[in-house]
């Protein structure tokens, strides 16, 4: 069971903890909502939970509460580049079918 | 597959929900957007990795344009049809612009608004700022992935009313919603975390390509008003580049040169001084079209000394802003730095002596006022953190009032107060014996209330009966952060008391809102003249009602001679106040007061003898307040 940050996500992670001066990582989770059943939540984290499951990647501690665990289990976060937008992107095995814009899914 | 960013706790938005917003600095010269991209604020670059924009707009004989950069490098080619600056014809007609003789546009003033005749067409200077605008929105959509919820769009501190606007309509042709106009020099001090720091005063030294602005601005209570402005509109970082250019002629020597070596040694002029913001000696070479080589060595102590007179420049100004707004330098708790220029080491050092403080200086100085817009943008949005509050710098659009006598409007709060603001004025009542007043709320900028909106009426019963004038009724309008506004009325001396809520800005689109505007404006001279006539009206109702209340009680003072020359009197003062012709009025009222001065003296006599009737002297000299003890005893 694990749950990673490629390096590159993490520097940026770890470059935004920086500028915004507080907090302990970062929370990833899941939802239901949106059009395709599930969607993902990505929050820096000010508060560990005492059920929250931990890792840490590249010296980035991930925060992850024990419901949404199932559907990330494997997952890598990402961060890329399409054309001139930037941001973080979840590679995750779990994934059977996402909508057309991939910010929600199937598992 | 989306691409995410990270959001605060909790704030996490439903999938296709992201509120995106973005910050964008209109320039004189240069123009940029940026965001907040999980919780950092950053300028977006094009497809070439370029922050800046150029605000040059280029118009071709096909209809279509070219902008930035582009239409930057056909400037010299294609004068008369590539419009830089526009920033300085916002809002104006062809009469406000000084110096017609030295720009290349043929202006057309037909419509009292400034446009230009270029190739493609007849353009406003907002429809050349959309052009401006529309690239910058199409770069943001695309590095955010998806459409825009809104742009703050930044300003100078000093732009009024009618460039405000135009700045406005031009984001709204370029089909970015407004979310607000924010003051550059506001944005700046956002962008430097000011408006979580200490309440003060701080001043905003922007020195850019072609012109410079100082700004005082005072922040409390999360607001940040501006104190006072000034500048040069023809001094920037350009004046530097051509000193540097004088400079090199006369060291190598060279006569006045071709165009082209011109341009090529003004270049290698802004590089030296680039150059010499962060080394101590800048090489300038290059061949000339005669075959002659420069190859010089500028230093910075040279170049402080042959721009020591254009700094000096920027003080004047600083001086004055300070004295305008009735401070000294040591009340001046910060100095945020602005401008590419300011990186220059002398006028650092410059400021940092005038104001006896290191100037903020750590973010870059080009990109600091979208930097801030974009700040705001994002709170505006709805994605703030937990600790941010929310940043107070909304003004109220239009004048909010109350109806008085005559359907005149009394202003209580003036437009472009910043909120949350309270006021309060004191009215009272008309007639004797009144006890209730209505109270007619309503928003706009014309004189009468048939012209404004009204927001809302209630009553204030229960006032005490007295003559006319005597109550006191308290009026405070106060508006909230939410642009709400409590209207409560109160009678002092009975303390009886009314209020209601009101959204003021409720149903007026921005349309309406500009609409208004020009009205009144164009409307001032009516308006006051209306105004005027309505005074009087209402002067000559109450002259009226006073006549008749005396009629009532003592017309047997009169003979009957006398009382139909007053009567007659009433009679031609009714039907001049139903007219239109103040001056008859108050003609009317002359001759109606005059006819009867006699009568109100007799009155006096009556009333001063009712009081005195059947009392010696000594009662009366007891009643009296203050008596004199020797003569009592």
């Amino acid at each position: 069971m694990a749950v990673t940050l490629s390096e590159r996500a993490a520097r940026h992670v770890a470059n935004y903890m920086v500028k915004r001066g507080k907090g302990i990582g970062l929370r990833l989770g899941v939802r239901t909502s949106g059009c395709s059943g599930m969607a993902y939540k990505l929050e820096f984290a000010d508060v560990a939970q005492p059920d929250d499951i931990e890792f840490e990647s590249h010296g980035v501690r991930v925060l992850i509460d024990p419901k949404s665990m199932p559907y990330l289990d494997g997952t890598e976060l990402d961060y890329a580049r399409e054309g001139l937008n930037e941001g973080f992107r979840f590679n995750n095995p779990n994934v059977k079918d996402a909508c057309g814009c991939g910010e929600s899914f199937n598992v | 597959m989306a691409l995410l960013q990270i959001v605060e706790p909790g704030e996490a938005a439903a999938p296709h929900e992201h509120r995106l917003a973005v910050g964008i600095d209109l320039g004189t010269t240069n123009s940029l957007v940026a965001t907040v991209r999980s919780g950092v604020a950053v300028v977006l670059r094009d497809e070439l990795g370029r922050a800046l924009l150029p605000s040059v707009v280029r118009y071709l004989p096909d209809g279509s344009c070219e902008v930035g950069y582009e239409a930057q490098v056909r400037q010299a080619l294609d004068p008369r049809n590539t419009i830089v600056s526009v920033k300085r014809f916002m809002g104006r007609g062809v009469a406000d612009i000084a110096e017609r003789e030295s720009i290349p546009y043929l202006f057309d003033d037909g419509s009292g608004m400034l446009r230009i005749h270029t190739a493609a067409g007849l353009k406003s200077p907002v429809e050349v700022s959309a052009d401006i605008l529309r690239p910058l929105r199409l770069r943001a959509e695309a590095s955010l992935g998806g459409a825009l919820l809104g742009a703050v769009i930044t300003v100078p501190a000093y732009f009024d009313d009618a460039q405000r606007q135009a700045t406005k309509d031009a984001a709204k042709l370029a089909g970015l919603p407004v979310l607000r106009l924010l003051n550059e020099p506001t944005a700046a001090a956002i962008a430097y975390g000011l408006d979580n720091a200490a309440e003060g005063v701080y001043a905003v030294y922007d020195l850019g390509g072609g012109t410079f602005d100082i700004s005082i601005l005072k922040l409390s209570r999360g607001i940040f008003e501006v104190l006072a402005t000034g500048g040069d509109s023809a001094l920037g970082g350009d004046d530097f580049d051509h000193r540097i250019f004088c400079w090199i002629l006369e060291a190598a020597k060279l006569r006045p040169t071709s165009v082209e070596d011109a341009s090529m040694l003004l270049a290698r002029a802004r590089e030296a001084k680039e150059y010499l913001t962060f080394h101590g000696i800048a090489p300038i070479s290059g061949r000339l079209n005669s075959g002659e080589v420069v190859d010089l060595q500028l230093t910075t102590e040279i170049f402080a000394e042959i721009t020591q007179t254009l700094v000096a420049k920027t003080m004047q100004p600083v001086k004055k802003a300070l004295r305008d707004a009735g401070l000294s330098v040591s009340d001046v708790k910060g100095v945020v730095m602005v401008g590419g220029a300011t990186r220059m080491p002398q006028v650092q050092r410059a400021v940092g002596e005038f104001f006896r403080q290191d100037p903020l200086n750590n973010l870059d100085p080009d990109k600091v006022v979208a930097l801030g817009a974009a700040m705001q943008a994002n709170l505006l949005a709805g994605n703030r953190a937990a600790g941010d509050d929310w940043l107070l710098l909304d003004v109220i659009p239009l004048s909010l009032g109350i109806e008085t006598m005559g359907g005149l409007v009394e202003k209580i709060i003036p437009r472009n107060s910043t909120i949350p603001t309270a006021r309060a004025q004191e009215f009272t009542t008309f007639r004797d014996g009144q006890t209730a007043l209505a109270i007619q709320v309503v928003q706009g900028e014309r004189e009468l209330v048939s012209d404004c909106r009204s927001l809302a009426r209630f009553e204030l019963r229960g006032i005490p009966p007295m003559v006319a004038g005597a109550a006191r009724i308290r009026v405070a309008f106060q508006v909230d952060a939410d642009g709400l506004l409590a209207v409560t009325a109160c009678e002092q001396t009975a303390g009886v008391e009314a209020s209601i809520v009101v959204k003021p800005s409720y149903g007026l689109s921005d349309d309406e809102i500009a609409g208004m505007l020009k009205d009144s404006m164009a409307h001032l001279k009516d308006d006051a003249l209306q105004r005027a006539l309505k005074e009087s009206q209402v002067d000559a109702q109450r002259l009226l009602e006073a006549v008749r209340a005396a009629l009532a009680a003592d017309a047997d003072l009169l003979s009957a001679d006398e009382l139909s020359r007053v009567d007659s009197g009433i009679a031609r003062l009714e039907s001049a106040a139903l007219g239109g012709n103040r001056r008859q009025i108050m003609l009317a009222m002359d001759d109606l007061e005059a006819d009867t001065k006699d009568f109100a003296a007799r009155r006096m006599d009556k009333s001063i003898r009712r009081a005195f009737a059947g009392r010696n002297i000594n009662e009366l000299e007891s009643d009296s307040p203050a008596t004199r003890s020797g003569e009592t005893a």
